[in-house]
Protein backbone atom coordinates (compact mmCIF):
# COMPACT_ATOMS: atom_id res chain seq x y z
CA UNK A 1 0.00 0.00 0.00
CA UNK A 2 2.71 2.40 1.04
CA UNK A 3 4.80 1.54 -2.00
CA UNK A 4 1.82 2.03 -4.26
CA UNK A 5 1.25 5.48 -2.82
CA UNK A 6 4.90 6.29 -3.34
CA UNK A 7 4.87 5.40 -7.01
CA UNK A 8 1.65 7.36 -7.45
CA UNK A 9 3.24 10.42 -5.92
CA UNK A 10 6.39 10.14 -8.03
CA UNK A 11 4.28 9.56 -11.13
CA UNK A 12 2.32 12.74 -10.52
CA UNK A 13 5.39 14.78 -9.70
CA UNK A 14 7.33 13.61 -12.75
CA UNK A 15 4.42 14.45 -15.01
CA UNK A 16 3.96 17.80 -13.30
CA UNK A 17 7.66 18.50 -13.80
CA UNK A 18 7.37 17.88 -17.53
CA UNK A 19 4.22 19.94 -17.86
CA UNK A 20 5.90 22.81 -16.07
CA UNK A 21 9.03 22.46 -18.19
CA UNK A 22 6.99 22.49 -21.39
CA UNK A 23 5.15 25.61 -20.29
CA UNK A 24 8.42 27.37 -19.50
CA UNK A 25 9.83 26.22 -22.84
CA UNK A 26 6.87 27.46 -24.82
CA UNK A 27 6.66 30.71 -22.85
CA UNK A 28 9.09 32.70 -25.05
CA UNK A 29 7.06 31.76 -28.13
CA UNK A 30 3.94 32.96 -26.39
CA UNK A 31 5.82 36.19 -25.62
CA UNK A 32 6.74 36.55 -29.28
CA UNK A 33 3.15 36.29 -30.41
CA UNK A 34 1.98 38.57 -27.61
CA UNK A 35 4.59 41.19 -28.49
CA UNK A 36 3.60 41.08 -32.15
CA UNK A 37 0.14 42.25 -31.14
CA UNK A 38 1.40 45.25 -29.21
CA UNK A 39 2.39 48.60 -30.68
CA UNK A 40 6.15 49.08 -30.85
CA UNK A 41 5.96 52.37 -28.95
CA UNK A 42 4.61 50.48 -25.97
CA UNK A 43 7.32 47.82 -26.25
CA UNK A 44 9.99 50.48 -26.37
CA UNK A 45 8.62 52.34 -23.39
CA UNK A 46 7.60 49.52 -21.06
CA UNK A 47 9.31 46.43 -22.40
CA UNK A 48 7.22 43.33 -22.76
CA UNK A 49 4.77 42.72 -19.97
CA UNK A 50 2.03 40.19 -19.64
CA UNK A 51 -0.81 42.69 -19.66
CA UNK A 52 -3.49 41.61 -22.07
CA UNK A 53 -4.88 45.04 -22.84
CA UNK A 54 -7.38 44.55 -25.63
CA UNK A 55 -7.60 48.26 -26.30
CA UNK A 56 -3.93 48.52 -27.18
CA UNK A 57 -3.46 45.19 -28.89
CA UNK A 58 -4.12 44.88 -32.60
CA UNK A 59 -2.99 43.21 -35.80
CA UNK A 60 -1.56 46.51 -37.02
CA UNK A 61 1.98 45.16 -37.09
CA UNK A 62 0.91 42.41 -39.46
CA UNK A 63 -1.02 44.85 -41.62
CA UNK A 64 2.12 46.95 -41.79
CA UNK A 65 4.07 43.94 -43.06
CA UNK A 66 1.64 43.30 -45.86
CA UNK A 67 1.35 46.90 -46.97
CA UNK A 68 3.56 47.40 -49.99
CA UNK A 69 6.98 48.87 -49.56
CA UNK A 70 8.09 46.65 -46.70
CA UNK A 71 11.22 44.73 -47.60
CA UNK A 72 10.21 41.82 -45.38
CA UNK A 73 8.73 39.61 -48.07
CA UNK A 74 11.77 40.19 -50.23
CA UNK A 75 13.84 38.66 -47.42
CA UNK A 76 11.33 35.88 -46.98
CA UNK A 77 11.56 35.07 -50.69
CA UNK A 78 15.37 35.13 -50.57
CA UNK A 79 15.44 32.77 -47.60
CA UNK A 80 13.06 30.41 -49.34
CA UNK A 81 15.03 30.47 -52.57
CA UNK A 82 18.29 29.79 -50.78
CA UNK A 83 16.68 27.00 -48.80
CA UNK A 84 15.41 25.19 -51.88
CA UNK A 85 18.57 25.52 -53.96
CA UNK A 86 21.07 24.82 -51.21
CA UNK A 87 19.13 21.88 -49.80
CA UNK A 88 18.72 20.27 -53.22
CA UNK A 89 22.37 20.69 -54.18
CA UNK A 90 23.76 19.69 -50.80
CA UNK A 91 21.62 16.57 -50.67
CA UNK A 92 22.56 15.54 -54.18
CA UNK A 93 26.30 15.91 -53.72
CA UNK A 94 26.43 14.65 -50.14
CA UNK A 95 24.40 11.54 -50.93
CA UNK A 96 26.66 10.87 -53.91
CA UNK A 97 29.77 11.04 -51.75
CA UNK A 98 28.25 9.09 -48.88
CA UNK A 99 27.10 6.39 -51.27
CA UNK A 100 30.51 6.22 -52.91
CA UNK A 101 32.20 5.82 -49.55
CA UNK A 102 29.83 3.08 -48.49
CA UNK A 103 29.44 0.95 -51.58
CA UNK A 104 32.88 0.82 -53.19
CA UNK A 105 36.25 -0.19 -51.93
CA UNK A 106 39.03 1.89 -53.37
CA UNK A 107 42.38 3.38 -52.51
CA UNK A 108 42.18 6.32 -50.13
CA UNK A 109 38.68 5.53 -48.99
CA UNK A 110 39.54 5.39 -45.30
CA UNK A 111 41.53 8.60 -45.49
CA UNK A 112 38.56 10.35 -47.09
CA UNK A 113 36.23 9.10 -44.41
CA UNK A 114 38.58 10.32 -41.69
CA UNK A 115 38.67 13.70 -43.42
CA UNK A 116 34.87 13.84 -43.32
CA UNK A 117 35.00 13.24 -39.58
CA UNK A 118 37.76 15.82 -39.17
CA UNK A 119 35.82 18.54 -41.00
CA UNK A 120 32.87 17.87 -38.72
CA UNK A 121 35.12 18.81 -35.82
CA UNK A 122 36.64 22.00 -37.26
CA UNK A 123 34.26 24.93 -37.27
CA UNK A 124 34.12 27.17 -40.31
CA UNK A 125 34.45 30.25 -38.09
CA UNK A 126 38.17 29.60 -37.77
CA UNK A 127 38.87 30.15 -41.43
CA UNK A 128 36.15 32.58 -42.32
CA UNK A 129 38.61 35.34 -43.20
CA UNK A 130 40.48 33.52 -46.01
CA UNK A 131 37.18 32.05 -47.13
CA UNK A 132 35.79 35.55 -47.36
CA UNK A 133 38.84 36.76 -49.28
CA UNK A 134 38.31 33.87 -51.66
CA UNK A 135 34.72 34.81 -52.35
CA UNK A 136 35.93 38.33 -53.08
CA UNK A 137 38.55 37.00 -55.47
CA UNK A 138 36.02 34.71 -57.17
CA UNK A 139 33.61 37.67 -57.42
CA UNK A 140 30.85 35.77 -55.67
CA UNK A 141 30.49 38.19 -52.78
CA UNK A 142 26.94 39.41 -52.27
CA UNK A 143 25.59 36.49 -54.28
CA UNK A 144 23.82 33.29 -53.36
CA UNK A 145 26.54 31.34 -55.12
CA UNK A 146 28.88 32.72 -52.50
CA UNK A 147 26.57 31.57 -49.71
CA UNK A 148 26.01 28.08 -51.09
CA UNK A 149 29.12 26.99 -52.97
CA UNK A 150 31.60 26.55 -50.08
CA UNK A 151 29.18 24.26 -48.22
CA UNK A 152 27.75 22.31 -51.08
CA UNK A 153 29.07 19.06 -49.62
CA UNK A 154 27.98 18.82 -45.98
CA UNK A 155 30.13 16.43 -43.92
CA UNK A 156 27.27 15.60 -41.54
CA UNK A 157 25.09 14.61 -44.47
CA UNK A 158 27.92 12.61 -46.08
CA UNK A 159 28.33 10.75 -42.80
CA UNK A 160 24.62 10.05 -42.51
CA UNK A 161 24.22 8.90 -46.12
CA UNK A 162 27.25 6.67 -45.77
CA UNK A 163 25.80 4.98 -42.70
CA UNK A 164 22.52 4.55 -44.50
CA UNK A 165 24.07 3.28 -47.73
CA UNK A 166 26.03 0.62 -45.81
CA UNK A 167 22.70 -1.11 -45.29
CA UNK A 168 21.65 -1.13 -48.94
CA UNK A 169 21.20 -4.58 -50.50
CA UNK A 170 24.36 -5.41 -52.45
CA UNK A 171 22.56 -8.01 -54.53
CA UNK A 172 20.67 -5.27 -56.32
CA UNK A 173 23.94 -3.70 -57.31
CA UNK A 174 25.10 -6.90 -58.98
CA UNK A 175 21.89 -7.56 -60.82
CA UNK A 176 21.76 -3.98 -62.09
CA UNK A 177 25.29 -4.39 -63.43
CA UNK A 178 24.27 -7.54 -65.22
CA UNK A 179 21.41 -5.60 -66.75
CA UNK A 180 23.95 -3.17 -68.15
CA UNK A 181 23.33 -0.22 -65.92
CA UNK A 182 26.15 2.31 -65.50
CA UNK A 183 27.51 2.78 -62.00
CA UNK A 184 26.02 6.26 -61.82
CA UNK A 185 22.77 5.00 -63.27
CA UNK A 186 22.57 2.42 -60.50
CA UNK A 187 22.95 5.22 -57.97
CA UNK A 188 20.39 7.51 -59.59
CA UNK A 189 17.74 5.01 -60.56
CA UNK A 190 18.00 2.23 -58.02
CA UNK A 191 19.82 3.31 -54.91
CA UNK A 192 18.60 6.89 -54.55
CA UNK A 193 14.94 5.82 -54.30
CA UNK A 194 15.97 3.24 -51.69
CA UNK A 195 17.59 5.98 -49.63
CA UNK A 196 14.38 8.00 -49.40
CA UNK A 197 14.15 7.97 -45.58
CA UNK A 198 17.73 9.24 -45.36
CA UNK A 199 16.87 11.99 -47.83
CA UNK A 200 13.85 12.94 -45.74
CA UNK A 201 15.84 13.30 -42.56
CA UNK A 202 18.71 15.16 -44.23
CA UNK A 203 16.39 17.43 -46.22
CA UNK A 204 14.83 18.64 -43.00
CA UNK A 205 18.20 19.10 -41.33
CA UNK A 206 19.69 21.00 -44.26
CA UNK A 207 16.57 23.08 -44.83
CA UNK A 208 16.49 24.11 -41.19
CA UNK A 209 20.18 24.89 -41.27
CA UNK A 210 19.74 27.05 -44.34
CA UNK A 211 16.66 28.84 -43.00
CA UNK A 212 18.45 29.75 -39.76
CA UNK A 213 21.97 30.11 -41.19
CA UNK A 214 23.59 33.26 -39.89
CA UNK A 215 27.30 33.92 -39.75
CA UNK A 216 28.34 33.04 -43.29
CA UNK A 217 25.46 34.83 -45.05
CA UNK A 218 26.12 37.80 -42.75
CA UNK A 219 29.65 37.96 -44.10
CA UNK A 220 28.87 37.30 -47.75
CA UNK A 221 25.64 39.20 -48.31
CA UNK A 222 26.14 42.95 -48.51
CA UNK A 223 23.09 44.61 -50.03
CA UNK A 224 19.77 44.86 -48.28
CA UNK A 225 17.83 43.38 -51.18
CA UNK A 226 19.93 40.21 -50.97
CA UNK A 227 19.46 39.62 -47.22
CA UNK A 228 17.86 36.50 -45.83
CA UNK A 229 15.44 36.69 -42.91
CA UNK A 230 17.94 36.23 -40.04
CA UNK A 231 20.36 38.74 -41.58
CA UNK A 232 17.51 41.15 -42.25
CA UNK A 233 16.23 40.82 -38.69
CA UNK A 234 19.71 41.37 -37.30
CA UNK A 235 20.07 44.51 -39.42
CA UNK A 236 17.01 45.91 -37.66
CA UNK A 237 18.57 45.40 -34.25
CA UNK A 238 20.51 48.12 -32.54
CA UNK A 239 21.62 48.63 -28.97
CA UNK A 240 19.40 51.69 -28.71
CA UNK A 241 16.00 50.36 -29.53
CA UNK A 242 14.70 48.40 -32.43
CA UNK A 243 12.33 48.69 -35.26
CA UNK A 244 9.97 46.42 -33.38
CA UNK A 245 6.84 46.72 -35.49
CA UNK A 246 8.41 44.93 -38.45
CA UNK A 247 10.77 42.78 -36.43
CA UNK A 248 8.35 40.92 -34.22
CA UNK A 249 5.44 40.29 -36.54
CA UNK A 250 8.02 39.29 -39.14
CA UNK A 251 9.63 36.88 -36.69
CA UNK A 252 6.27 35.28 -35.95
CA UNK A 253 5.63 34.73 -39.65
CA UNK A 254 9.12 33.24 -40.03
CA UNK A 255 8.71 30.77 -37.17
CA UNK A 256 5.15 29.57 -37.64
CA UNK A 257 5.67 27.79 -40.98
CA UNK A 258 8.56 25.77 -39.53
CA UNK A 259 6.56 24.77 -36.48
CA UNK A 260 3.67 23.65 -38.67
CA UNK A 261 6.00 21.66 -40.93
CA UNK A 262 7.59 20.17 -37.82
CA UNK A 263 4.26 19.01 -36.45
CA UNK A 264 3.62 17.15 -39.71
CA UNK A 265 7.06 15.64 -40.22
CA UNK A 266 8.24 15.18 -36.64
CA UNK A 267 9.83 11.82 -37.28
CA UNK A 268 12.12 13.19 -39.99
CA UNK A 269 13.09 16.20 -37.90
CA UNK A 270 14.05 14.10 -34.96
CA UNK A 271 15.96 11.44 -36.88
CA UNK A 272 17.70 14.16 -38.91
CA UNK A 273 18.82 16.15 -35.94
CA UNK A 274 19.87 13.26 -33.78
CA UNK A 275 21.53 11.32 -36.58
CA UNK A 276 25.05 12.67 -36.23
CA UNK A 277 26.57 10.42 -33.64
CA UNK A 278 24.22 7.57 -33.34
CA UNK A 279 24.44 4.67 -35.69
CA UNK A 280 22.01 5.27 -38.54
CA UNK B 1 33.21 -4.09 -48.20
CA UNK B 2 34.30 -6.60 -50.80
CA UNK B 3 33.38 -6.18 -54.41
CA UNK B 4 31.80 -9.39 -55.49
CA UNK B 5 33.68 -10.98 -58.34
CA UNK B 6 30.92 -13.17 -59.54
CA UNK B 7 30.63 -15.10 -62.73
CA UNK B 8 29.17 -12.04 -64.43
CA UNK B 9 32.68 -10.70 -64.86
CA UNK B 10 33.52 -12.32 -68.24
CA UNK B 11 30.27 -11.08 -69.74
CA UNK B 12 31.00 -7.56 -68.61
CA UNK B 13 34.51 -7.70 -70.05
CA UNK B 14 33.52 -8.79 -73.49
CA UNK B 15 30.82 -6.16 -73.55
CA UNK B 16 33.20 -3.52 -72.35
CA UNK B 17 35.49 -4.02 -75.33
CA UNK B 18 32.76 -2.97 -77.68
CA UNK B 19 32.05 0.23 -75.90
CA UNK B 20 33.78 3.51 -76.55
CA UNK B 21 36.30 4.93 -74.15
CA UNK B 22 33.73 7.21 -72.52
CA UNK B 23 31.17 4.56 -71.84
CA UNK B 24 34.02 2.40 -70.61
CA UNK B 25 34.57 5.07 -68.02
CA UNK B 26 30.91 5.10 -67.11
CA UNK B 27 30.90 1.39 -66.48
CA UNK B 28 34.29 1.09 -64.88
CA UNK B 29 34.20 0.01 -61.31
CA UNK B 30 37.70 1.38 -60.83
CA UNK B 31 36.82 4.91 -61.89
CA UNK B 32 33.27 5.12 -60.56
CA UNK B 33 34.12 5.49 -56.86
CA UNK B 34 36.33 8.47 -57.60
CA UNK B 35 33.55 10.10 -59.58
CA UNK B 36 31.27 9.67 -56.60
CA UNK B 37 33.66 11.17 -54.08
CA UNK B 38 34.99 13.86 -56.44
CA UNK B 39 32.62 16.59 -55.13
CA UNK B 40 33.97 16.00 -51.66
CA UNK B 41 37.61 15.98 -52.73
CA UNK B 42 37.17 19.21 -54.70
CA UNK B 43 35.22 21.04 -52.02
CA UNK B 44 37.59 19.77 -49.35
CA UNK B 45 40.63 21.07 -51.21
CA UNK B 46 39.15 24.39 -52.29
CA UNK B 47 36.89 25.33 -49.41
CA UNK B 48 38.54 23.61 -46.47
CA UNK B 49 42.20 22.72 -46.89
CA UNK B 50 43.14 25.88 -48.78
CA UNK B 51 41.43 28.34 -46.39
CA UNK B 52 42.77 26.41 -43.41
CA UNK B 53 46.32 26.68 -44.70
CA UNK B 54 45.67 30.30 -45.65
CA UNK B 55 44.51 31.06 -42.11
CA UNK B 56 47.77 29.67 -40.84
CA UNK B 57 49.81 31.68 -43.36
CA UNK B 58 47.76 34.82 -42.78
CA UNK B 59 48.37 34.66 -39.06
CA UNK B 60 52.02 35.49 -39.78
CA UNK B 61 51.18 38.35 -42.10
CA UNK B 62 49.92 41.85 -42.06
CA UNK B 63 47.19 41.85 -44.68
CA UNK B 64 46.43 45.16 -46.32
CA UNK B 65 44.45 45.65 -49.50
CA UNK B 66 46.84 44.92 -52.33
CA UNK B 67 49.84 43.99 -50.22
CA UNK B 68 50.77 41.53 -47.54
CA UNK B 69 53.91 41.58 -45.46
CA UNK B 70 55.39 38.82 -43.39
CA UNK B 71 55.49 39.91 -39.78
CA UNK B 72 56.52 36.71 -38.04
CA UNK B 73 54.90 36.18 -34.67
CA UNK B 74 53.78 39.80 -34.38
CA UNK B 75 50.06 38.94 -34.57
CA UNK B 76 50.42 36.33 -31.87
CA UNK B 77 52.32 38.83 -29.73
CA UNK B 78 49.46 41.29 -30.20
CA UNK B 79 47.09 38.70 -28.76
CA UNK B 80 48.64 39.44 -25.40
CA UNK B 81 46.02 42.09 -24.68
CA UNK B 82 43.12 42.51 -22.33
CA UNK B 83 40.43 42.29 -25.04
CA UNK B 84 41.68 38.91 -26.20
CA UNK B 85 41.75 37.57 -22.65
CA UNK B 86 38.23 38.87 -22.10
CA UNK B 87 37.05 37.13 -25.27
CA UNK B 88 38.83 33.92 -24.27
CA UNK B 89 37.44 34.01 -20.73
CA UNK B 90 33.92 34.73 -21.96
CA UNK B 91 34.09 31.85 -24.41
CA UNK B 92 35.43 29.40 -21.83
CA UNK B 93 32.84 30.49 -19.29
CA UNK B 94 30.03 30.23 -21.80
CA UNK B 95 31.15 26.77 -22.87
CA UNK B 96 31.51 25.66 -19.26
CA UNK B 97 28.03 26.80 -18.26
CA UNK B 98 26.34 25.35 -21.33
CA UNK B 99 27.99 22.01 -20.51
CA UNK B 100 26.85 22.21 -16.90
CA UNK B 101 23.27 22.81 -17.99
CA UNK B 102 23.03 20.90 -21.25
CA UNK B 103 24.47 17.52 -20.27
CA UNK B 104 23.15 16.40 -16.86
CA UNK B 105 19.68 17.95 -17.13
CA UNK B 106 18.77 16.49 -20.55
CA UNK B 107 20.20 13.15 -19.42
CA UNK B 108 18.00 12.98 -16.34
CA UNK B 109 14.99 14.25 -18.29
CA UNK B 110 15.54 11.55 -20.92
CA UNK B 111 15.66 8.84 -18.26
CA UNK B 112 12.47 10.19 -16.66
CA UNK B 113 10.74 10.49 -20.01
CA UNK B 114 11.76 6.96 -20.91
CA UNK B 115 10.44 5.53 -17.65
CA UNK B 116 7.00 4.07 -17.21
CA UNK B 117 6.09 7.01 -15.00
CA UNK B 118 5.65 9.56 -17.76
CA UNK B 119 2.56 9.89 -19.88
CA UNK B 120 2.13 12.03 -23.03
CA UNK B 121 5.72 11.24 -24.00
CA UNK B 122 5.36 12.46 -27.56
CA UNK B 123 3.77 15.76 -26.58
CA UNK B 124 6.59 16.48 -24.12
CA UNK B 125 9.21 15.51 -26.68
CA UNK B 126 7.72 17.79 -29.34
CA UNK B 127 7.24 20.73 -27.03
CA UNK B 128 10.82 20.58 -25.82
CA UNK B 129 12.09 20.23 -29.39
CA UNK B 130 10.31 23.30 -30.76
CA UNK B 131 12.80 25.95 -29.53
CA UNK B 132 15.55 24.69 -31.82
CA UNK B 133 13.30 25.41 -34.79
CA UNK B 134 13.52 29.12 -34.11
CA UNK B 135 16.70 30.80 -35.24
CA UNK B 136 18.98 32.16 -32.55
CA UNK B 137 18.26 35.62 -33.89
CA UNK B 138 14.51 35.35 -33.43
CA UNK B 139 14.90 33.66 -30.05
CA UNK B 140 17.31 36.43 -29.05
CA UNK B 141 14.80 39.11 -30.01
CA UNK B 142 12.26 37.54 -27.67
CA UNK B 143 14.83 37.25 -24.89
CA UNK B 144 15.66 40.92 -25.32
CA UNK B 145 12.01 41.72 -24.73
CA UNK B 146 11.67 39.44 -21.72
CA UNK B 147 14.92 40.71 -20.20
CA UNK B 148 14.34 44.35 -21.05
CA UNK B 149 15.93 47.01 -18.84
CA UNK B 150 12.69 48.73 -17.87
CA UNK B 151 11.28 47.77 -14.51
CA UNK B 152 8.01 47.04 -16.29
CA UNK B 153 9.59 44.42 -18.57
CA UNK B 154 8.61 40.87 -17.75
CA UNK B 155 11.66 39.54 -15.91
CA UNK B 156 12.20 42.72 -13.92
CA UNK B 157 8.58 43.03 -12.90
CA UNK B 158 8.83 39.41 -11.78
CA UNK B 159 11.91 40.22 -9.67
CA UNK B 160 10.14 43.20 -8.15
CA UNK B 161 7.20 41.03 -7.22
CA UNK B 162 9.61 38.72 -5.41
CA UNK B 163 10.93 41.76 -3.56
CA UNK B 164 14.21 41.90 -5.47
CA UNK B 165 15.85 44.76 -7.33
CA UNK B 166 15.38 45.01 -11.11
CA UNK B 167 18.46 44.31 -13.23
CA UNK B 168 20.02 45.88 -16.29
CA UNK B 169 20.30 42.40 -17.75
CA UNK B 170 22.37 43.11 -20.82
CA UNK B 171 24.68 45.68 -19.27
CA UNK B 172 26.68 43.72 -16.74
CA UNK B 173 28.92 40.72 -16.94
CA UNK B 174 27.15 38.12 -14.83
CA UNK B 175 23.64 38.79 -16.06
CA UNK B 176 24.82 39.07 -19.67
CA UNK B 177 26.43 35.65 -19.46
CA UNK B 178 23.32 34.30 -17.75
CA UNK B 179 21.04 35.45 -20.57
CA UNK B 180 23.37 34.03 -23.25
CA UNK B 181 23.59 30.65 -21.51
CA UNK B 182 19.84 30.67 -20.93
CA UNK B 183 19.20 31.35 -24.61
CA UNK B 184 21.44 28.46 -25.67
CA UNK B 185 19.96 26.15 -23.02
CA UNK B 186 16.45 27.01 -24.12
CA UNK B 187 17.23 26.14 -27.71
CA UNK B 188 19.22 22.94 -27.17
CA UNK B 189 17.74 21.24 -24.11
CA UNK B 190 15.18 19.27 -26.12
CA UNK B 191 17.65 18.17 -28.77
CA UNK B 192 20.16 16.89 -26.24
CA UNK B 193 17.36 15.09 -24.46
CA UNK B 194 16.52 13.34 -27.73
CA UNK B 195 20.14 12.24 -28.12
CA UNK B 196 20.02 10.62 -24.71
CA UNK B 197 16.61 9.11 -25.43
CA UNK B 198 18.05 7.53 -28.57
CA UNK B 199 20.90 6.17 -26.46
CA UNK B 200 18.46 4.72 -23.95
CA UNK B 201 16.72 2.73 -26.69
CA UNK B 202 19.94 0.77 -27.20
CA UNK B 203 20.11 -0.50 -23.64
CA UNK B 204 18.83 -4.03 -23.43
CA UNK B 205 15.95 -4.63 -21.05
CA UNK B 206 17.57 -7.84 -19.85
CA UNK B 207 20.09 -5.81 -17.87
CA UNK B 208 17.33 -4.14 -15.89
CA UNK B 209 15.45 -7.38 -15.41
CA UNK B 210 18.56 -9.07 -14.07
CA UNK B 211 19.11 -6.12 -11.73
CA UNK B 212 15.51 -6.37 -10.56
CA UNK B 213 16.01 -10.01 -9.71
CA UNK B 214 19.09 -9.03 -7.70
CA UNK B 215 16.95 -6.50 -5.88
CA UNK B 216 18.72 -3.38 -7.12
CA UNK B 217 17.17 -0.02 -6.28
CA UNK B 218 16.19 2.55 -8.89
CA UNK B 219 19.27 4.63 -8.10
CA UNK B 220 21.57 1.64 -8.26
CA UNK B 221 20.15 0.78 -11.66
CA UNK B 222 20.65 4.37 -12.83
CA UNK B 223 24.27 4.56 -11.72
CA UNK B 224 25.34 1.03 -12.60
CA UNK B 225 23.41 0.34 -15.79
CA UNK B 226 21.97 3.49 -17.34
CA UNK B 227 24.89 5.86 -16.92
CA UNK B 228 27.63 3.49 -18.16
CA UNK B 229 25.48 2.43 -21.11
CA UNK B 230 24.91 6.06 -22.07
CA UNK B 231 28.60 6.77 -22.21
CA UNK B 232 29.01 6.82 -26.02
CA UNK B 233 26.09 9.22 -26.40
CA UNK B 234 27.37 11.37 -23.56
CA UNK B 235 30.79 11.61 -25.17
CA UNK B 236 29.17 12.60 -28.44
CA UNK B 237 26.97 15.26 -26.84
CA UNK B 238 29.90 16.51 -24.81
CA UNK B 239 32.10 16.86 -27.88
CA UNK B 240 29.55 18.68 -30.02
CA UNK B 241 28.67 20.90 -27.07
CA UNK B 242 32.30 21.85 -26.54
CA UNK B 243 32.78 22.67 -30.22
CA UNK B 244 29.44 24.48 -30.23
CA UNK B 245 30.42 26.51 -27.18
CA UNK B 246 33.75 27.59 -28.57
CA UNK B 247 32.29 28.64 -31.91
CA UNK B 248 29.56 30.71 -30.29
CA UNK B 249 28.76 33.97 -32.05
CA UNK B 250 25.06 34.45 -32.68
CA UNK B 251 23.93 34.38 -29.06
CA UNK B 252 26.14 37.37 -28.42
CA UNK B 253 25.54 39.14 -31.75
CA UNK B 254 21.79 39.20 -31.27
CA UNK B 255 22.12 41.04 -27.96
CA UNK B 256 24.95 43.45 -28.69
CA UNK B 257 25.97 43.15 -32.36
CA UNK B 258 29.66 44.04 -32.64
CA UNK B 259 30.22 45.94 -29.44
CA UNK B 260 29.02 45.03 -25.98
CA UNK B 261 29.53 47.25 -22.93
CA UNK B 262 32.87 46.32 -21.38
CA UNK B 263 33.08 43.48 -23.94
CA UNK B 264 30.82 41.37 -21.73
CA UNK B 265 29.53 39.54 -24.81
CA UNK B 266 32.76 39.32 -26.79
CA UNK B 267 33.63 35.76 -27.80
CA UNK B 268 36.60 34.43 -29.74
CA UNK B 269 34.60 34.17 -32.95
CA UNK B 270 33.16 37.62 -32.28
CA UNK B 271 36.72 38.88 -31.91
CA UNK B 272 37.73 37.30 -35.25
CA UNK B 273 34.72 38.95 -36.85
CA UNK B 274 35.44 42.31 -35.25
CA UNK B 275 39.16 42.37 -36.06
CA UNK B 276 39.06 40.69 -39.45
CA UNK B 277 35.95 42.19 -40.98
CA UNK B 278 35.12 45.37 -39.08
CA UNK B 279 38.70 46.62 -38.57
CA UNK B 280 40.12 44.87 -41.63
CA UNK B 281 42.86 43.47 -39.43
CA UNK B 282 42.91 40.05 -41.07
CA UNK B 283 46.31 38.92 -39.83
CA UNK B 284 45.28 39.29 -36.22
CA UNK B 285 41.90 37.72 -36.98
CA UNK B 286 43.64 34.70 -38.49
CA UNK B 287 45.89 34.36 -35.44
CA UNK B 288 42.80 34.27 -33.21
CA UNK B 289 41.41 31.60 -35.51
CA UNK B 290 44.51 29.44 -35.15
CA UNK B 291 44.42 29.77 -31.35
CA UNK B 292 40.75 28.81 -31.41
CA UNK B 293 41.50 25.80 -33.61
CA UNK B 294 44.21 24.63 -31.20
CA UNK B 295 41.87 25.00 -28.23
CA UNK B 296 39.08 23.06 -29.92
CA UNK B 297 41.39 20.26 -31.03
CA UNK B 298 43.06 19.93 -27.64
CA UNK B 299 39.83 20.06 -25.67
CA UNK B 300 38.07 17.54 -27.87
CA UNK B 301 41.02 15.15 -27.86
CA UNK B 302 41.13 15.39 -24.07
CA UNK B 303 37.41 14.78 -23.75
CA UNK B 304 37.61 11.80 -26.11
CA UNK B 305 40.62 10.44 -24.28
CA UNK B 306 39.18 10.85 -20.79
CA UNK B 307 36.11 9.02 -21.90
CA UNK B 308 38.25 6.27 -23.38
CA UNK B 309 36.59 6.39 -26.76
CA UNK B 310 39.87 5.95 -28.59
CA UNK B 311 39.92 2.37 -27.39
CA UNK B 312 36.66 1.47 -29.04
CA UNK B 313 36.90 1.07 -32.76
CA UNK B 314 34.01 2.59 -34.60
Amino acid sequence: MNKKQNTAISKVSVNMLFILLCLVTLFPLFCLVLASLKPSTELLRFGLNMKLDVHVMSFKNYAYLFQGGSIYFEWFKNSLLLLVISTALTLFFSSMVGYGLAVYSFKGKNVLFLLVLFIMMVPLEIMMLPLFKMTVALKIVDSYTGVILPFIVAPVAVFFFRQYALGLPKALLESARVDGCTEFGIFLRIMMPLMKPAFGAMAILQAMGSWNNFLWPLIVLRSKEMFTLPIGFASLLSPYGNNYDLLISGAVLAVIPIIIIFLFFQKYFISGLTSGGIKG
Amino acid sequence: MKVVHSNTQPVMLSEEKKRSWLSGLLYSRKVAPYVFVAPFIISFLVFFAYPLVQTFVMSFQEVLPGETTFVGLENYRKLNNQTFYTALLNTVQYTFWTLVVLIPIPLVLAVLLNSRMTRFKNIFKSALFIPVLTSTIIAGIVFRLIFGDMSSAFMNSFLIKLGLKPELWLSSEGTGMFVMVLLASWRWLGVNMLYFLAGLQNISNDLYEAADIDGASTFQKFFHITLPSLKPVTVYVLTISIVGGFRMFEESYVFWQNYSPGDIGLTLVGYIYQQGLAYNNMGLGAAIGIVLLMIILIVSVISLKLSGSFKEEH
